[in-house]
């Protein structure tokens, strides 16, 4: 069996990219990996993001924004087909701040952005008694916070369901436990996997977040991307006390609090340490202090995939062409970009966006 | 007033102490496991959920699933990692009591 499309990868950012290109009739087979794969779709803290992206680059923080603006239309479609809720909010969410010098220098960052997005980055500034009133469970040491309008958050494992449920059932090729080891092009590409079992397909996707570093060179990739840890916390179910999500603590549908993250560069190990998780329940108890008499049910580590520059990559190999790398920290921020606007890119669909500024050529320019 | 309840000691215990739950006063073996003593004694409700308001009590008697939580002495414990001691106040959670 052929497909036009084989992705591998079978995560969020994998399993968009397929459900679009299945939308657009296309043949997909997906190769999910193994237990031993570094899963961030199983482990990320659910944030539809778009403050503080881009700052650099407002070509990345206007790709963000257009996913954040294809999201309630993407969660509503998956509903419809799966019936799955992915308890998309978007209702604003919040950067915490503990020093108005820190929050203004962020607000001058925001200002010039918007500025070159046109006046199109919907933020408001709260002092401390402000805050109070939108979130009656803040501490007295948060001094402010930014409010974006178009930042919000889902259950990421309700969406990776809703997404592998409706790959299967609009006619995808779901293989799972596929650990690939090679890949090749003939005439068709022929992607080899441990098991000895073997997928042929017109193009390939590599989706595999850190799985690329291992196959994306042998793609003709640079693929410069590395592990980043984060560690997160959630406690026992609660009343709701915590309106909007921020980088550090957001209240998730079931009522349980979802309390992160740390940024570690600790190479391949996600494992949690006290140290960690002590200094992030330390920080959440600042900014909430009522989380200091609940109960932890669970915590974990997961690995963000991490470019140079913290954005996408969106790449066609030069030696193997047909063969693209699709890979991000952001997989759920972006998943609804990736399903409407990606597949089109892959298909050379004049309508698709300009994703050049992701390429790969970048990291080249900077290194010379 | 006595409660019929589905469990029943393996063995009598010389050491019985009182303690409380939801303002009753039951009895346990000094030590025993608070889930199990509470169970014995016929309590089907430990908690109520903060979302939905759903009944919960003992599920797994292993610390994993979180379903016995109790209130004692104002913080959330699972009944199934906590030993009965003399005097001990435990309350029912209640989402409406909850979040004083």
């Amino acid at each position: 069996m052929q497909s036009d499309y084989a992705v591998i990868g079978g995560g969020v950012v994998g399993l968009a990219v397929a459900w679009g290109l299945l939308k657009r009739g296309r043949r997909v087979t997906v190769l999910d990996g193994d237990d031993g794969s570094f899963r961030a779709s199983r482990g990320n803290f659910g944030l539809v993001w778009v403050q503080s992206k881009g700052l650099n680059e407002p070509r990345y923080a206007k790709w963000n924004q257009m996913s954040a603006t294809a999201w309630p239309e993407f969660a509503a479609e998956l509903k419809a087909s799966t019936g799955f809720d992915v308890a998309l909010e978007q209702t604003g969410g919040y950067d915490l701040h503990f020093s108005d010098e820190a929050l203004q220098a962020r607000v001058s960052q925001y200002e010039r952005l918007k500025g070159q997005l046109g006046g199109d980055y919907p933020y408001e500034v709260l002092d401390h008694a402000a805050l109070k009133r939108e979130e009656p469970s803040i501490g007295p040491s948060v001094t402010g916070a930014i409010l974006h309008h178009q930042d919000g958050h889902v259950n990421p494992l309700k969406l990776l369901k809703a997404l592998a449920d409706d790959v299967r059932r609009l006619g995808g090729h779901m293989l799972v436990g596929k650990s690939v080891t090679d890949v090749n092009k003939t005439d068709v590409f022929q992607i080899t996997c441990s098991d000895g079992s073997e997928v042929r397909s017109e193009k390939v996707i590599m989706c595999a977040g850190l799985g690329a570093v291992q196959l994306g060179p042998k793609m003709g990739f640079l693929a410069p991307i590395r592990p980043q840890r984060g560690q997160i916390l959630v406690t026992e179910k609660l009343p709701k006390m915590i309106n909007r999500p921020s980088l550090i603590a957001r209240q998730v549908d079931d009522g349980g609090v979802q309390i992160g993250v740390s940024n570690e560069e600790v190479g391949f190990d996600d494992n949690v340490t006290v140290d960690g998780i002590s200094s992030i329940a330390a920080m959440a108890i600042k900014v909430h202090p009522a989380l200091a008499r609940v109960q932890l049910v669970r915590t974990w580590g997961a690995l963000r995939v991490m470019s140079k520059d913290g954005m996408p990559i969106y790449h066609q190999s030069k030696t193997m062409p047909g063969a693209y790398l699709v890979t991000c920290h952001s997989g759920v921020t972006l998943a609804a970009a990736h399903a409407r606007y990606i597949p089109a890119w892959l298909d050379g669909d004049g309508q698709a966006p300009n994703l050049e500024v992701f390429g790969e050529d970048r990291f080249a320019v900077s290194a010379a | 007033m006595k409660i019929d309840s589905l469990f029943q000691p393996l063995e009598a215990s010389s050491s019985v102490v009182d303690f409380e739950f939801d303002g009753q006063t039951l009895q346990a073996p000094d030590g025993a496991n608070l889930a199990a003593a509470l169970l014995a004694a016929g309590v089907v409700t430990f908690r109520y959920t903060p979302v939905s308001g759903a009944p919960r009590a003992a599920f797994c008697m292993m610390g994993a699933c979180f379903d016995c939580l109790v209130d004692i002495e104002g913080v959330h414990r699972q009944a199934c990692m906590c030993q009965v001691h003399a005097g001990m106040v435990v309350r029912q959670i209640k989402p409406e009591s909850d979040d004083e």
